[in-house]
Protein backbone atom coordinates (compact mmCIF):
# COMPACT_ATOMS: atom_id res chain seq x y z
CA UNK A 1 0.00 0.00 0.00
CA UNK A 2 1.43 3.68 -0.77
CA UNK A 3 0.29 4.82 2.43
CA UNK A 4 3.31 3.06 4.32
CA UNK A 5 5.46 5.18 1.78
CA UNK A 6 4.29 7.96 3.49
CA UNK A 7 5.00 6.11 7.12
CA UNK A 8 8.29 5.80 6.31
CA UNK A 9 9.28 9.46 5.25
CA UNK A 10 7.33 10.73 8.72
CA UNK A 11 9.59 8.33 10.20
CA UNK A 12 12.84 9.46 8.53
CA UNK A 13 11.78 13.90 9.12
CA UNK A 14 11.07 12.75 13.13
CA UNK A 15 14.41 10.71 13.22
CA UNK A 16 16.13 13.88 11.89
CA UNK A 17 14.33 16.69 13.60
CA UNK A 18 15.47 15.01 16.90
CA UNK A 19 19.11 15.06 15.34
CA UNK A 20 18.54 18.89 14.39
CA UNK A 21 17.20 19.64 18.32
CA UNK A 22 20.69 17.61 19.62
CA UNK A 23 23.04 19.97 17.18
CA UNK A 24 20.90 23.42 18.45
CA UNK A 25 21.59 22.85 21.80
CA UNK A 26 25.07 21.84 21.51
CA UNK A 27 25.91 25.16 19.20
CA UNK A 28 24.50 26.81 22.20
CA UNK A 29 26.14 25.27 24.67
CA UNK A 30 29.60 25.77 22.53
CA UNK A 31 28.42 29.96 22.41
CA UNK A 32 28.33 29.79 26.04
CA UNK A 33 31.33 28.12 26.78
CA UNK A 34 33.27 30.47 24.16
CA UNK A 35 32.17 32.74 26.00
CA UNK A 36 33.37 31.86 29.57
CA UNK A 37 36.47 30.89 27.70
CA UNK A 38 37.27 34.39 26.60
CA UNK A 39 36.46 35.93 29.75
CA UNK A 40 38.95 33.69 31.13
CA UNK A 41 41.46 34.52 28.66
CA UNK A 42 40.57 38.38 28.88
CA UNK A 43 41.64 37.69 33.04
CA UNK A 44 44.64 36.40 32.07
CA UNK A 45 45.96 39.13 30.39
CA UNK A 46 47.21 41.72 33.41
CA UNK A 47 49.44 38.74 34.56
CA UNK A 48 50.93 38.33 30.54
CA UNK A 49 51.45 42.04 29.70
CA UNK A 50 53.35 42.89 33.13
CA UNK A 51 55.49 39.57 33.05
CA UNK A 52 56.21 40.55 29.20
CA UNK A 53 57.18 44.05 29.89
CA UNK A 54 59.04 43.53 32.85
CA UNK A 55 60.73 40.74 31.08
CA UNK A 56 61.82 42.98 27.93
CA UNK A 57 62.90 45.68 30.38
CA UNK A 58 64.99 43.30 32.63
CA UNK A 59 66.73 41.68 28.91
CA UNK A 60 67.56 45.35 28.46
CA UNK A 61 69.73 46.18 31.51
CA UNK A 62 70.95 42.17 32.28
CA UNK A 63 74.18 41.25 30.27
CA UNK A 64 75.42 38.39 30.94
CA UNK A 65 72.70 36.21 31.64
CA UNK A 66 73.47 32.60 31.23
CA UNK A 67 70.42 30.66 30.96
CA UNK A 68 70.18 27.19 29.89
CA UNK A 69 66.92 28.19 28.31
CA UNK A 70 68.22 31.36 26.60
CA UNK A 71 71.16 29.23 24.86
CA UNK A 72 71.03 28.04 21.73
CA UNK A 73 72.18 24.87 20.79
CA UNK A 74 74.91 23.40 18.05
CA UNK A 75 74.04 20.47 17.72
CA UNK A 76 70.18 19.39 17.46
CA UNK A 77 69.42 16.42 17.72
CA UNK A 78 65.35 16.08 19.00
CA UNK A 79 62.70 18.36 18.61
CA UNK A 80 60.03 18.88 20.75
CA UNK A 81 56.05 19.54 19.76
CA UNK A 82 53.49 20.77 21.92
CA UNK A 83 50.11 19.75 20.40
CA UNK A 84 47.24 21.66 22.13
CA UNK A 85 43.84 20.09 20.63
CA UNK A 86 40.84 18.84 22.12
CA UNK A 87 39.79 16.45 23.82
CA UNK A 88 36.12 15.48 22.27
CA UNK A 89 35.24 15.72 18.52
CA UNK A 90 32.46 17.46 16.96
CA UNK A 91 34.06 20.48 15.97
CA UNK A 92 34.66 20.50 12.74
CA UNK A 93 38.15 20.34 10.67
CA UNK A 94 39.82 22.15 13.98
CA UNK A 95 41.83 19.00 15.55
CA UNK A 96 42.59 17.84 11.86
CA UNK A 97 44.21 21.63 10.68
CA UNK A 98 46.39 21.42 14.17
CA UNK A 99 47.75 18.07 13.47
CA UNK A 100 48.06 18.67 9.51
CA UNK A 101 50.74 21.85 10.87
CA UNK A 102 52.44 19.62 12.92
CA UNK A 103 52.88 16.88 10.06
CA UNK A 104 53.61 19.30 7.65
CA UNK A 105 56.11 20.99 9.92
CA UNK A 106 57.73 18.00 11.02
CA UNK A 107 58.00 16.83 7.09
CA UNK A 108 59.50 20.02 6.13
CA UNK A 109 61.90 20.71 8.58
CA UNK A 110 64.35 19.00 6.46
CA UNK A 111 66.95 18.65 9.02
CA UNK A 112 65.49 15.39 9.29
CA UNK A 113 65.87 14.70 13.27
CA UNK A 114 64.09 12.63 15.39
CA UNK A 115 60.60 14.89 17.04
CA UNK A 116 59.04 13.46 20.29
CA UNK A 117 55.17 14.94 20.65
CA UNK A 118 53.88 16.50 23.66
CA UNK A 119 50.28 16.21 23.16
CA UNK A 120 48.29 18.36 25.25
CA UNK A 121 44.55 17.05 24.55
CA UNK A 122 43.34 13.10 23.84
CA UNK A 123 42.75 14.26 19.89
CA UNK A 124 46.25 14.95 19.08
CA UNK A 125 47.60 11.81 21.63
CA UNK A 126 45.38 9.47 19.59
CA UNK A 127 46.63 10.74 16.00
CA UNK A 128 50.30 10.49 17.39
CA UNK A 129 50.09 7.53 19.25
CA UNK A 130 49.02 5.01 15.95
CA UNK A 131 52.24 6.57 14.32
CA UNK A 132 55.81 6.87 16.61
CA UNK A 133 53.78 7.46 19.23
CA UNK A 134 53.93 10.74 22.02
CA UNK A 135 56.91 11.98 24.69
CA UNK A 136 54.12 12.82 27.15
CA UNK A 137 50.56 13.39 27.21
CA UNK A 138 48.12 15.90 28.75
CA UNK A 139 44.73 15.41 28.77
CA UNK A 140 41.24 15.13 30.04
CA UNK A 141 42.15 18.77 31.72
CA UNK A 142 38.51 20.01 30.93
CA UNK A 143 36.91 22.93 29.89
CA UNK A 144 38.31 25.22 32.42
CA UNK A 145 42.07 25.99 31.82
CA UNK A 146 44.06 25.87 34.64
CA UNK A 147 46.90 27.48 35.30
CA UNK A 148 48.58 24.58 37.09
CA UNK A 149 48.60 22.36 34.24
CA UNK A 150 49.81 24.91 32.26
CA UNK A 151 52.62 24.96 34.45
CA UNK A 152 53.17 20.97 35.07
CA UNK A 153 53.46 20.95 31.15
CA UNK A 154 56.09 23.74 30.97
CA UNK A 155 57.61 21.78 34.01
CA UNK A 156 57.87 18.56 31.74
CA UNK A 157 59.57 20.73 28.50
CA UNK A 158 62.07 22.70 30.77
CA UNK A 159 63.04 19.70 32.56
CA UNK A 160 63.45 17.55 29.23
CA UNK A 161 65.28 20.78 27.26
CA UNK A 162 67.68 20.91 30.56
CA UNK A 163 68.49 17.29 30.18
CA UNK A 164 69.28 17.73 26.35
CA UNK A 165 66.44 15.03 25.54
CA UNK A 166 64.66 17.87 23.54
CA UNK A 167 67.29 20.70 21.82
CA UNK A 168 64.69 22.86 20.43
CA UNK A 169 60.87 22.71 21.74
CA UNK A 170 57.34 24.12 19.35
CA UNK A 171 54.24 25.17 20.55
CA UNK A 172 51.32 24.41 17.94
CA UNK A 173 47.61 25.64 18.91
CA UNK A 174 44.88 27.72 17.06
CA UNK A 175 44.67 31.12 17.49
CA UNK A 176 41.06 32.68 18.15
CA UNK A 177 39.90 35.53 16.06
CA UNK A 178 36.31 34.42 16.18
CA UNK A 179 33.40 31.96 16.08
CA UNK A 180 34.48 32.25 12.53
CA UNK A 181 38.23 31.86 12.01
CA UNK A 182 40.53 29.67 14.45
CA UNK A 183 44.13 29.87 12.63
CA UNK A 184 46.71 26.96 13.76
CA UNK A 185 50.08 28.65 14.68
CA UNK A 186 53.57 27.47 15.45
CA UNK A 187 55.59 29.61 17.42
CA UNK A 188 59.19 28.39 18.47
CA UNK A 189 59.33 28.52 22.68
CA UNK A 190 62.81 26.49 23.43
CA UNK A 191 65.57 27.61 23.27
CA UNK A 192 63.30 31.31 24.55
CA UNK A 193 63.42 34.59 22.77
CA UNK A 194 63.29 37.13 25.72
CA UNK A 195 60.54 39.81 24.68
CA UNK A 196 61.69 43.16 23.07
CA UNK A 197 60.89 46.36 23.77
CA UNK A 198 60.31 49.26 21.89
CA UNK A 199 62.70 52.25 23.04
CA UNK A 200 61.07 54.60 24.36
CA UNK A 201 63.49 56.96 26.08
CA UNK A 202 61.45 59.35 27.75
CA UNK A 203 59.87 57.29 29.56
CA UNK A 204 62.72 55.99 30.92
CA UNK A 205 63.10 54.82 34.81
CA UNK A 206 66.02 53.70 36.73
CA UNK A 207 64.72 50.79 38.73
CA UNK A 208 66.59 49.17 41.67
CA UNK A 209 66.68 45.71 41.21
CA UNK A 210 66.47 42.98 44.49
CA UNK A 211 68.67 40.93 44.17
CA UNK A 212 69.90 41.72 41.09
CA UNK A 213 68.58 42.18 36.95
CA UNK A 214 70.30 38.68 36.66
CA UNK A 215 68.93 36.68 39.09
CA UNK A 216 65.46 37.85 38.94
CA UNK A 217 65.39 37.61 34.99
CA UNK A 218 66.70 33.89 35.29
CA UNK A 219 63.73 33.54 37.91
CA UNK A 220 61.43 34.62 35.83
CA UNK A 221 62.23 32.60 32.53
CA UNK A 222 60.40 29.63 33.55
CA UNK A 223 57.43 31.61 34.56
CA UNK A 224 57.56 33.29 31.09
CA UNK A 225 57.18 29.64 29.30
CA UNK A 226 54.10 28.48 31.69
CA UNK A 227 52.47 31.98 30.50
CA UNK A 228 53.21 31.23 27.37
CA UNK A 229 51.83 27.84 27.23
CA UNK A 230 48.74 28.46 29.32
CA UNK A 231 47.79 31.40 27.13
CA UNK A 232 48.36 28.91 24.20
CA UNK A 233 45.58 26.47 25.56
CA UNK A 234 43.43 29.50 26.70
CA UNK A 235 43.07 30.54 23.08
CA UNK A 236 42.86 26.77 22.06
CA UNK A 237 40.07 26.35 24.24
CA UNK A 238 38.11 29.30 22.63
CA UNK A 239 39.14 28.17 19.67
CA UNK A 240 37.67 24.76 19.84
CA UNK A 241 34.39 26.07 21.35
CA UNK A 242 34.34 28.50 18.25
CA UNK A 243 34.84 25.67 15.95
CA UNK A 244 32.24 23.55 17.70
CA UNK A 245 29.62 26.10 17.35
CA UNK A 246 30.43 26.55 13.59
CA UNK A 247 30.34 23.06 13.01
CA UNK A 248 27.03 22.21 14.83
CA UNK A 249 25.29 25.49 13.37
CA UNK A 250 25.94 24.13 9.47
CA UNK A 251 24.84 19.99 10.83
CA UNK A 252 21.88 22.16 11.85
CA UNK A 253 21.26 24.51 8.73
CA UNK A 254 22.01 20.70 6.66
CA UNK A 255 19.70 19.14 8.98
CA UNK A 256 16.84 21.66 8.54
CA UNK A 257 17.34 20.87 4.34
CA UNK A 258 17.32 17.13 4.96
CA UNK A 259 13.81 17.88 6.68
CA UNK A 260 12.86 20.25 4.06
CA UNK A 261 13.31 17.69 1.21
CA UNK A 262 11.92 14.84 3.25
CA UNK A 263 8.77 16.81 3.50
CA UNK A 264 8.23 17.48 0.07
CA UNK A 265 8.84 13.69 -1.62
CA UNK A 266 6.58 12.57 1.45
CA UNK A 267 3.80 14.90 -0.09
CA UNK A 268 4.47 13.83 -3.67
CA UNK A 269 4.14 10.45 -1.94
CA UNK A 270 0.91 10.94 -0.18
CA UNK A 271 -0.08 12.93 -3.59
CA UNK A 272 0.32 9.94 -5.78
CA UNK A 273 -1.49 7.72 -3.46
CA UNK A 274 -4.36 9.77 -3.71
CA UNK A 275 -3.98 10.27 -7.44
CA UNK A 276 -4.34 6.37 -7.47
CA UNK A 277 -7.01 5.68 -5.60
CA UNK A 278 -9.12 8.36 -7.73
CA UNK A 279 -8.17 6.52 -10.66
CA UNK A 280 -9.39 3.08 -9.27
CA UNK A 281 -12.96 4.55 -8.17
CA UNK A 282 -12.91 6.26 -11.45
CA UNK A 283 -12.24 3.39 -13.25
CA UNK A 284 -14.73 1.36 -11.34
CA UNK A 285 -16.99 3.63 -11.46
CA UNK A 286 -16.97 3.51 -15.31
CA UNK A 287 -17.12 -0.20 -15.52
CA UNK A 288 -20.26 -0.26 -13.69
CA UNK A 289 -22.01 2.70 -15.91
CA UNK A 290 -20.79 0.43 -18.92
CA UNK A 291 -22.18 -2.64 -17.58
CA UNK A 292 -25.44 -1.18 -16.63
CA UNK A 293 -26.37 -0.28 -19.96
CA UNK B 1 44.75 59.16 55.31
CA UNK B 2 43.89 59.32 51.39
CA UNK B 3 47.23 61.04 50.53
CA UNK B 4 49.44 58.50 52.53
CA UNK B 5 48.41 55.12 50.47
CA UNK B 6 49.26 54.17 47.29
CA UNK B 7 47.82 50.98 44.95
CA UNK B 8 48.43 47.53 45.79
CA UNK B 9 47.91 45.06 42.75
CA UNK B 10 48.14 41.16 43.24
CA UNK B 11 47.82 39.59 39.42
CA UNK B 12 48.03 35.77 39.01
CA UNK B 13 47.39 34.51 35.90
CA UNK B 14 44.00 33.22 36.39
CA UNK B 15 42.96 36.41 37.69
CA UNK B 16 43.45 40.33 40.05
CA UNK B 17 42.98 38.85 43.24
CA UNK B 18 43.23 42.29 44.86
CA UNK B 19 43.34 45.63 43.29
CA UNK B 20 42.63 48.94 46.54
CA UNK B 21 44.28 51.21 48.19
CA UNK B 22 46.93 50.62 50.85
CA UNK B 23 48.91 51.89 53.52
CA UNK B 24 51.55 49.84 54.12
CA UNK B 25 52.96 46.54 52.79
CA UNK B 26 55.39 43.93 53.41
CA UNK B 27 56.31 41.46 50.48
CA UNK B 28 58.38 38.02 51.00
CA UNK B 29 61.23 39.05 49.17
CA UNK B 30 64.12 36.52 48.32
CA UNK B 31 66.40 38.31 50.36
CA UNK B 32 64.05 38.92 53.61
CA UNK B 33 61.08 41.14 53.76
CA UNK B 34 60.51 43.98 52.52
CA UNK B 35 58.73 47.11 53.46
CA UNK B 36 56.55 49.69 50.84
CA UNK B 37 55.33 53.03 51.62
CA UNK B 38 53.90 55.46 49.29
CA UNK B 39 56.74 57.56 46.83
CA UNK B 40 58.81 54.36 47.30
CA UNK B 41 61.47 54.09 44.49
CA UNK B 42 60.72 52.48 41.28
CA UNK B 43 61.70 48.20 42.24
CA UNK B 44 61.53 45.43 41.18
CA UNK B 45 61.77 42.53 43.47
CA UNK B 46 61.52 38.78 43.52
CA UNK B 47 59.67 37.22 45.56
CA UNK B 48 59.45 33.75 47.55
CA UNK B 49 57.16 31.57 48.69
CA UNK B 50 55.51 33.38 51.74
CA UNK B 51 53.02 35.48 53.26
CA UNK B 52 52.76 39.36 52.01
CA UNK B 53 51.23 41.77 54.74
CA UNK B 54 49.53 45.05 53.99
CA UNK B 55 47.57 47.53 55.95
CA UNK B 56 44.10 49.02 54.30
CA UNK B 57 43.60 52.71 54.73
CA UNK B 58 41.84 52.02 58.11
CA UNK B 59 44.90 50.49 59.33
CA UNK B 60 43.44 47.06 59.57
CA UNK B 61 45.84 44.07 58.56
CA UNK B 62 45.44 41.35 56.26
CA UNK B 63 47.72 38.44 54.90
CA UNK B 64 47.71 37.26 51.64
CA UNK B 65 50.05 33.73 50.88
CA UNK B 66 51.47 33.92 47.32
CA UNK B 67 53.97 31.14 46.19
CA UNK B 68 56.86 33.47 44.65
CA UNK B 69 56.63 36.07 41.59
CA UNK B 70 57.80 39.36 41.64
CA UNK B 71 57.08 42.64 42.34
CA UNK B 72 57.52 45.88 40.82
CA UNK B 73 56.59 49.36 42.33
CA UNK B 74 56.88 52.28 40.23
CA UNK B 75 54.53 55.75 40.26
CA UNK B 76 52.96 54.36 43.37
CA UNK B 77 51.60 51.17 42.12
CA UNK B 78 52.91 47.92 43.29
CA UNK B 79 51.90 45.10 41.11
CA UNK B 80 52.85 41.73 42.82
CA UNK B 81 52.64 38.75 40.25
CA UNK B 82 52.69 35.77 41.93
CA UNK B 83 51.34 32.13 40.68
CA UNK B 84 49.21 31.47 42.66
CA UNK B 85 47.68 33.93 45.50
CA UNK B 86 44.87 33.51 48.45
CA UNK B 87 43.62 35.82 50.78
CA UNK B 88 44.56 35.00 54.48
CA UNK B 89 40.72 34.59 55.29
CA UNK B 90 39.63 32.22 52.56
CA UNK B 91 42.49 29.69 53.20
CA UNK B 92 41.09 26.19 54.49
CA UNK B 93 43.18 25.62 57.63
CA UNK B 94 42.18 21.81 57.53
CA UNK B 95 43.27 21.60 54.42
CA UNK B 96 46.68 23.29 54.53
CA UNK B 97 47.41 21.63 57.85
CA UNK B 98 46.54 18.34 55.43
CA UNK B 99 49.20 19.81 52.94
CA UNK B 100 51.66 20.45 55.72
CA UNK B 101 51.32 16.81 56.87
CA UNK B 102 51.54 15.09 53.56
CA UNK B 103 54.87 16.94 52.93
CA UNK B 104 56.60 16.80 55.74
CA UNK B 105 55.59 12.61 55.79
CA UNK B 106 57.18 12.93 52.01
CA UNK B 107 60.36 14.18 53.31
CA UNK B 108 60.67 12.10 56.07
CA UNK B 109 60.49 8.83 53.58
CA UNK B 110 64.04 7.94 51.65
CA UNK B 111 62.17 6.93 48.67
CA UNK B 112 64.16 7.12 45.05
CA UNK B 113 60.26 8.19 43.34
CA UNK B 114 59.78 11.30 45.20
CA UNK B 115 60.91 14.43 43.86
CA UNK B 116 62.41 16.27 47.08
CA UNK B 117 62.86 19.47 45.94
CA UNK B 118 58.74 19.41 44.12
CA UNK B 119 58.00 18.14 48.24
CA UNK B 120 59.91 20.81 49.57
CA UNK B 121 58.52 23.39 47.80
CA UNK B 122 54.91 21.62 48.54
CA UNK B 123 56.11 22.15 52.24
CA UNK B 124 56.58 25.89 52.10
CA UNK B 125 53.73 26.28 50.24
CA UNK B 126 51.09 24.94 52.62
CA UNK B 127 53.27 26.84 55.92
CA UNK B 128 53.00 29.78 53.99
CA UNK B 129 49.03 29.16 53.72
CA UNK B 130 48.71 28.78 57.46
CA UNK B 131 50.73 31.76 58.54
CA UNK B 132 48.35 33.79 56.00
CA UNK B 133 45.55 32.23 57.29
CA UNK B 134 46.63 33.46 60.71
CA UNK B 135 47.78 30.18 62.66
CA UNK B 136 50.71 30.00 64.91
CA UNK B 137 53.37 27.66 62.59
CA UNK B 138 56.83 26.55 64.53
Amino acid sequence: MAGAGVREYKRRIRSVKSTQQITKAMKMVAAAKLRRAQARAESSRPYTETLTGTLARLAGVAYDVNHPLLEKREDILKVGYIVVTSDRGLCGAYNTNIIKLVTTAIAEDGRNLESGIIAVGKKGRDFFRKRGGVDAEFVSLGDKVNYADAKEIADYVINAYENEELDEVYLIYAKFYNALRQVPTITKILPLETPTEEKTEEHFVDYLYEPSAEEILMTLLPKYVASVIYHAMLEGKASEHGATMTAMGNATQNAGEIIDNLTLVMNKVRQAAITDEILDIVGGAEALNKGGK
Amino acid sequence: MADNTFMLEIVTPEEILYKEEVQFMVAPAVEGELGILKNHAPLVAALKIGVLRYQDPAGNEFRIAISGGFMEVVDNVARVLAETAEHGLDIDILRAKAARERAEKRLSQRDENINYSRAKLALQRSIARLKAAGEKVD
